[in-house]
């Protein structure tokens, strides 16, 4: 069964609009093909400020795509998507500026020390040298790495890795972070841990926060708002014990993914799960 | 836990900055300036951490000067101008090499980048593709720079007399930084193209030698029949084999010609490997 855009934005609408007029994220009619296929199929969207903002769905639904453009590194092919009332495809730069990027794959450069790493993103988002240390160390300290930051990248745990990835995306004091995938490869310890501290942050800054997931269980806990991504389009959105409770009693949200999606989450994440091994694979080979 | 202390507030100060609306000029290079520095910086930390390397790339330019080098200014088969022994000649030629053996493979690193996911990161910071670019085409020729000090030190080592003017030697790490961030260019764009590790390897190695020995690093350029002496002027390393002479052993040189070419090769490189970079980071 699939649900109209129409009552897609009808659960926008229905939401509470924060004070900030134009919401941290405006997507309107987002759209980005692949040769015949389109990954992301006109996708309205709208996240407020101070939220947190789950994209949800099976890979290959368009999370990435979406993602990407959101962050500047792909053109929309039709369609707007702004970041706090700017057009990312109109001023990359400035978007740039105002978001921290956390992605799929764990990316700190295991060549360097965790310091290094922060000092690294300090430096290409333009912090000031005077504020430069402060800074880094404060992100650091608040991703509880102030000991190991001294050590080799290639020494770190996976999820030592993700808290100093969300270091980085921190220095530049970013009005939205955005995870895409944060716990994807963490052993179950790792990824409460890193819950742990991105809840914190949000909680400690009162940063609006986007992240896609896989983890319905995830998504549940941690976000505010949902969004429900299937084949390039959205299904549904709206808080996660809403969208339970419209379906029936004691429904979890895995059972709403299913409603909305006709049951073809579980051949998508096995095919999703299959990429995960090899990804993680990878990773593990490089950090050595 | 208190996540806050050290982090700034949420509402960043930057987006509400004048200066964004509308980029100046100098906005711009300083930023260029800026990316440079910093690109520069993380490859001095890597060197520094990791400094096996250096040592190893030490082996071959001695191999060079020391077993061919040694040889063939005994035989005298190939002719230099008058009172510069070959060794002297071939000198600044392997130094030459020996900084282009190592910027050729630079592309290996952007790759590598893009496996780990660390060159889309680097893509979403506000840094334009041209300055990632040179950022990394100069950050390429640290290495080469340290290099170059190797082989003078190994040269003096082995007798040949390099000019001791500060200016000269300064101007000899310029030439061998731009040398160096045209051919780190040139291997980033392969990089573009092959977008494998293997495939850039097998292309580095495959034009490695034919840059080599198409070039004035081993012997003149006079006595290379007609077809390679066309080809060897076209080969940048000519120009900056013929600059490094000039400077180190004060054989007659064109430096602002060879200065020039090499400009200009870098910039049409920084061009290339900027509109790749997006296959890369796809």
């Amino acid at each position: 069964m699939t649900t109209d855009p129409a009552a897609a934005s009808a659960a926008l609408a229905a939401d509470p609009a924060a004070a900030d007029p134009p919401g941290a994220v405006l997507c309107s009619a987002l759209t980005y093909r692949f040769g015949a296929h389109t990954a992301v199929d006109h996708v309205d969207l709208r996240i407020e400020p101070g939220e947190t903002f789950g994209l949800l769905g099976p890979n290959g639904a368009g999370k990435t795509t979406t993602i990407r453009m959101l962050t500047t590194l792909l053109k929309p092919m039709s369609g707007t998507i702004a970041v706090f009332g700017t057009n990312a495809a109109a001023h990359p730069m400035r978007v740039r500026r105002i978001i921290g990027y956390v992605p799929q794959l764990l990316s700190a450069d295991s060549t360097l020390t965790g310091w290094e790493n922060v000092q690294l993103f300090a430096r290409l988002f333009d912090v000031p040298r005077r504020l430069r240390r402060e800074r880094v160390d404060g992100a650091l300290a608040a991703m509880g790495l102030s000991e190991p930051a001294g050590r080799l990248v290639s020494t770190y745990s996976g999820g030592m890795v993700r808290r100093l990835e969300l270091a980085q995306a921190l220095v530049n004091a970013p009005r939205l972070l955005v995870l895409d995938e944060p716990t994807v490869g963490l052993d179950p310890i790792a990824r409460t841990d890193v819950w742990e501290y991105i809840t914190n942050l949000r909680d400690g800054l009162n940063m609006t926060v986007l992240m896609t997931t896989h983890y319905m269980d995830e998504a549940d806990l941690y976000c505010d708002r949902v969004a429900l991504m299937h084949r390039g389009t959205i299904r549904a959105t709206g808080t996660p014990a809403d969208l339970r409770a419209s379906l029936h009693d004691g429904a979890t949200l895995d059972d709403v993914f299913r409603h909305y999606t006709g049951g073809t989450l579980d051949d998508d994440t096995a095919k999703g799960g299959l990429r995960n091994v090899r990804q993680s694979r990878r990773t593990a080979r490089r950090l050595g | 836990m208190s996540a806050s202390p050290g982090v700034p507030p949420a509402v960043s100060a930057s987006y509400a900055s004048p200066g964004l609306a509308g980029e100046t000029v100098l906005d711009g290079l300083r930023r260029l300036a800026s990316r440079i520095v910093t690109l520069c910086w993380v490859e001095l930390r890597k060197v520094r951490h990791d400094r096996s390397e250096l040592y190893m790339r030490g082996i071959q330019p001695a191999l060079w000067l020391l077993i061919y080098g040694e040889t063939f200014t005994r035989i005298h088969a190939i002719p230099t101008p008058r009172g510069v022994s070959y060794l002297a000649y071939l000198a600044p030629g392997i130094l030459a090499q020996s900084a282009l053996f190592i910027a050729i493979f630079y592309g290996i690193q952007i790759i590598w980048e893009r496996d780990a996911g660390v060159l889309t990161k680097l893509m979403v910071t506000p840094t334009p593709r041209s300055a990632l670019i040179t950022g990394k085409a100069f950050a390429a020729s640290v290495r080469s720079v340290i290099q170059a000090a190797v082989v003078i030190i190994l040269s003096a080592l082995l007798g040949v007399s390099f000019t001791v003017n500060p200016l000269r030697l300064l101007a000899t790490f310029g030439i061998v930084v731009l040398g160096s961030a045209f051919f780190s260019c040139l291997s980033m764009t392969i990089a573009g193209i092959a977008l494998k590790r293997d495939r850039l390897l097998g292309i580095g190695q495959a034009i490695t030698m034919p840059l080599f020995f198409s070039s004035n690093a081993l012997y003149p350029a006079r006595v290379m029949p007609g077809w390679l002496q066309a080809i060897s002027r076209f080969n940048p390393l000519s120009y900056e084999v013929d600059a490094l002479r000039g400077l180190l052993i004060g054989i007659p040189a064109d430096l602002w010609l060879d200065t020039t070419v090499l400009a200009c090769a870098t910039a049409a490189g920084i061009t290339a490997a900027a509109l790749l970079l997006p296959r890369l980071a796809r």
